[in-house]
């Protein structure tokens, strides 16, 4: 072959080939989704009590998983000190609706809110870290936080504080609101992350991931996007301590504050499945259930998952969705691959692929380039 | 005068942290990893000596002969046979990895030895001091933790600059695969790191049992005074690391001082989030970046 | 005696494939030239016998043993050194430190700090200067000195004009009849043809990862060289 004929093929190639969205529209995705959804929705008329209150948690720790997954799996930014919004998110609920007579369901898209402020001044701080230093900065963030938090009377101080509020609402309404409000806060979550993820910034924010020098010489804004993120993941922090807060009707500096909570985070993200949209959802439902079943192990129930994360990391690097899924399975497809172009096999070039079909081998090939 | 007293104990706090630091900016400057288990390690070592000292009766600073060699093995140890792994699975990994590890240690430490408070009882030393003047006075085991930790942080500095093992270190941490160009097997020098490290935050957790309580907990707290010591003073320099160990000393037992017990911490936190924002490269930083 | 021949390698990264079947030997003693335009594998095929890269398929053998799983440090115990593409001095280290560092393998032979001073004035004159403050000639001296400390058998100079002047290029291959007389094999990659032609004995040409010519210095023409370097 000549150097000519190389780059002859080469074009044809480049020329028949197109680029579609892995798998399936949004449209039936959002559909499935919502019927899901409105099925859960019922759920509290037919369950039991306490399976809704449960579920609450459920639901809550999918809401952590999937904004640490979009932190860290599509952000590439490892942080543990995210329950400093966790907390602050518990004690806006406090103090708005506790102290100040705000609605208590109202609370939870204020605390929100004030994470996100709270988190754009943040930002600007601990970007100045990078890797692991960023990771332990944000803790050190989230120890002021709880510090300062203790100082202020009205919010408890060192001891905590309950919803008094709250308690006048009969406890059945009360577990059903909040159940809602926490389906709600978890679709939400999932649905932003997906929606994101399929536009340009799903896609800047992978490229940042895996490169930041060639994506900001692409004109990919770096910072910008980074900060993005780190400020939505920060109000869906604030929502699922806002949660909390209204689920136990109490709330503590140690515990809302707590490292325990990033813990729980990063294994439900790395058991579950770092940077796919579906293993924090799962990572969350396999940690819950163990929870459940291995409570009364006390320590020891932490000393497992503290190994089973370490392994996971080390041998299963797409943790139990990967597994599962083997990169094939999307439940909320998210990547690109390119279609068209000759195959090995020798089907005829410049054969159109329809928008729906599955990607054959030959695109495969560059799916680690690509997604 | 007061503020002085707390001033030069601040200092001399300083060498403490210094020592807790070290390691972690020796793991980072050679490997790039942050080790999230580096306080955790401190509290083993602390338990390790505890436990040496209720079942042998050995006297406290004897534990230092067992405790700190054991710990550089299993250092290397462990470097070899899961870190390593982990550098080459993503960026993220090594932090994931170390973190499991830190959740493993403290519910171990707990389950082993309960979460109650112990101490590495010294007797008299720790409460005798020097007096200086009639206002000024300072704890002989103070100065003691101050002279190790400038001991051990210039025989690192010396062990970097002037031997074969020292520069194949500081070239490796250059450009790792130009090392490799030399003849250096860069998982044995990374191996070696991580048993320094293992070494002297052993060393560091050691005296600190010995000056004040402990509790399997009290790891992440040290991660964070180690971390904010080293980014205080400018990451890649190791009399940075003892000027910012130094410097966080000083706010936090003059912050204790001024405000109120409470707050000390609080100060260094404070402190560190200032250098941060004003001068994020630290006061001594590394003269020439990669 | 051939010291170190390569044997129908296939090198790639990744899905890229940079070396197709590619062969070559360097007899004790002699200076092979392996020259090309950019991209045409020179620093690829230099990676592979110095063990920074897996041949994917094919074999180096030095000294009659197959090295290809041998990574990269042992390679250099057993008398492989490398001046890598971009000189690649440690910045942080001084010169001498530098030149210290290249010695780590302990080999014995006549190459130590002294006599690459002697070899390159200029390194001595900047001894104790940190790397990353000398200029790309004065960084490359050091490198090849670097290269030197180990006492190879075998020396892999890796594109030793690229970014340098001319002026500063002849100065560095000047001292390589000086390397050769103390029994160093050379295998240099190059893309600065002439150069290349004055120094060695044979010239094996790469183009697009593959051989197109080979043969000794002197029975090669011009026209037959630019016609495998350009590949028309």
């Amino acid at each position: 072959m000549t150097a000519d004929g190389i780059s002859v093929d080469t074009a044809h190639t480049l020329a028949a080939s197109t680029i579609h969205r892995r798998g399936r529209p949004v449209g039936v995705t959002a559909g499935a989704g919502f019927i899901l959804v409105a099925l859960l929705a019922v759920l509290p008329y037919v369950a039991s009590r306490v399976t809704t209150y449960d579920l609450v948690e459920l639901y809550t720790l999918g809401v952590l998983g999937t904004m640490w997954n979009l932190m860290a799996g599509y952000g590439g930014m490892v942080s543990i000190g995210q329950q400093a919004f966790v907390g602050a998110g518990a004690y806006a609920v406090v103090w708005f609706t506790n102290n100040n007579g705000v609605n208590p369901f109202l609370g939870v898209p204020i605390a929100a809110a004030v994470c996100a402020v709270l988190a754009l001044p943040t930002s600007y701080l601990v970007f100045r870290l990078a890797g692991g230093y960023f990771a332990i900065g944000t803790w050190v963030v989230a120890e002021v936080a709880k510090l300062f938090t203790t100082q202020v009377r009205s919010l408890g101080k060192g001891s905590g504080v309950s919803l008094q509020k709250m308690s006048h609402i009969d406890p059945t309404l009360r577990n059903r609101l909040v159940y809602w409000m926490a389906l709600g806060v978890l679709t939400l979550a999932i649905a932003a992350t997906y929606v994101v993820m399929r536009a340009r910034l799903g896609l800047a924010l992978r490229a940042v991931r895996d490169a930041p020098t060639a994506a900001s010489t692409l004109g990919v804004k770096v910072q910008r996007s980074k900060r993005f993120v780190y400020v939505a993941a920060a109000a869906g922090f604030g929502a699922a301590g806002a949660l909390t807060s209204l689920h136990t009707l109490r709330v503590e500096p140690d515990s809302a504050y707590s490292v325990q909570l990033t813990a729980y985070m990063i294994f439900i993200v790395v058991i579950g499945g770092m940077g796919s949209i579906e293993g924090p959802i799962v990572g969350a439902i396999i940690f819950w259930e163990l929870q459940r079943e291995l409570a009364s192990l006390g320590e020891w129930y932490l000393i497992i998952l503290g190994t089973v994360a370490v392994v996971v990391t080390l041998y299963v690097r797409n943790g139990v969705w990967g597994l599962v899924s083997r990169g094939r399975l999307h439940a909320f497809p998210v990547g690109y691959t390119l279609g068209g172009g000759p195959r090995e096999s020798g089907r005829p070039r410049g054969s159109r692929k329809g928008e729906d079909e599955r990607p054959d081998d030959n695109a495969g090939n560059l799916k680690g380039v690509v997604q | 005068m007061v503020v002085t007293n707390a001033f030069v104990q601040g200092i001399l706090l300083g060498g403490l942290y210094a020592l807790f630091a070290c390691g972690l900016s020796l793991m980072f400057g050679v490997m790039r990893v942050v080790n999230l288990a580096h306080g955790d390690l401190s509290i083993m070592a602390a338990f390790g000596a505890l436990a040496l000292v209720d079942s042998l009766h050995l006297a406290p600073f004897v534990t230092l002969l067992i405790v700190v060699p054991a710990m550089a093995v299993l250092g290397y140890l462990v470097q070899r046979g899961v870190l390593q792994r982990s550098l080459h699975v993503s960026a993220l990994a090594p932090l994931l990895v170390t973190f499991g590890i830190s959740i493993i240690l403290q519910n171990g430490l707990q389950e082993v030895f309960s979460a109650d408070n112990r101490a590495l009882n010294i007797g008299s030393l720790a409460t005798a001091s020097l007096r200086i003047t009639n206002q000024l006075s300072v704890g002989w085991f103070s100065l003691l933790v101050f002279g190790v930790g400038v001991t051990v942080l210039v025989a690192l500095q010396l062990f970097l600059s002037r031997t074969s093992t020292g520069r194949a270190m500081r070239a490796t941490s250059d450009d790792q695969e130009a090392a490799q160009l030399m003849g250096i097997d860069n998982r044995h020098i990374y191996s070696l790191a991580t048993a320094i490290a293992f070494a002297t935050v052993s060393v560091a957790g050691i005296f600190l049992g010995m000056r004040t309580s402990f509790t399997p907990t009290a790891g992440p707290a040290l991660l964070i005074f180690a971390f904010e010591a080293v980014i205080i003073g400018g990451l890649g320099s190791l009399w940075g690391t003892l000027l910012g160990g130094i410097a966080l000393g000083v706010a936090q037992t003059v912050g204790a001082q001024v405000f109120s017990p409470a707050y000390g911490i609080l100060t260094g936190h404070l402190v560190f989030l200032a250098v941060l924002a004003l001068r994020p490269q630290g006061f001594l930083p590394k003269a020439v970046t990669v | 005696m051939t010291l170190l021949s390569v044997d129908h390698v296939d090198a790639r990264y990744g899905d890229f494939q940079a070396l197709f079947d590619v062969s070559l030997a360097v007899r004790e003693g002699e200076t092979l030239a392996v020259i090309g335009a950019n991209g045409a594998g020179k620093s690829t095929l230099l990676k592979t016998i110095a063990g920074l890269l897996r041949p994917a398929r094919g074999e180096v053998t030095f000294n009659g043993q197959a090295v290809g799983a041998l990574p990269a440090h042992r390679r250099v115990a057993m008398g492989i050194s490398m001046a890598p593409e971009g000189r690649r001095l440690f910045p942080s280290l001084t010169v001498e430190d530098n030149l210290l560092v290249g010695a780590y393998s302990g080999r014995s032979g006549p190459w130590n700090v002294a006599a690459v001073c002697r070899l390159f004035p200029l390194v001595a004159e900047r001894r104790s200067r940190l790397a990353a403050r000398l200029s790309g000639g004065e960084q490359q001296a050091v490198a090849i000195g670097r290269a030197l400390m180990s006492n190879p058998r075998l020396l892999l100079l890796d594109e030793v004009s690229l970014g340098l002047a001319p002026v500063v290029v002849e100065q560095l291959y000047a001292a390589l009849p000086q390397i050769a007389a103390s029994g160093t094999t050379v295998l240099l990659v190059e893309q600065d043809v002439r150069q290349a032609l004055r120094v060695a004995d044979r010239i094996q040409c790469l183009l697009e990862g593959r051989t197109v010519l080979e043969g000794t210095a002197g029975s090669l023409t011009r026209e037959q060289i630019a016609a495998a370097y350009f590949g028309v």
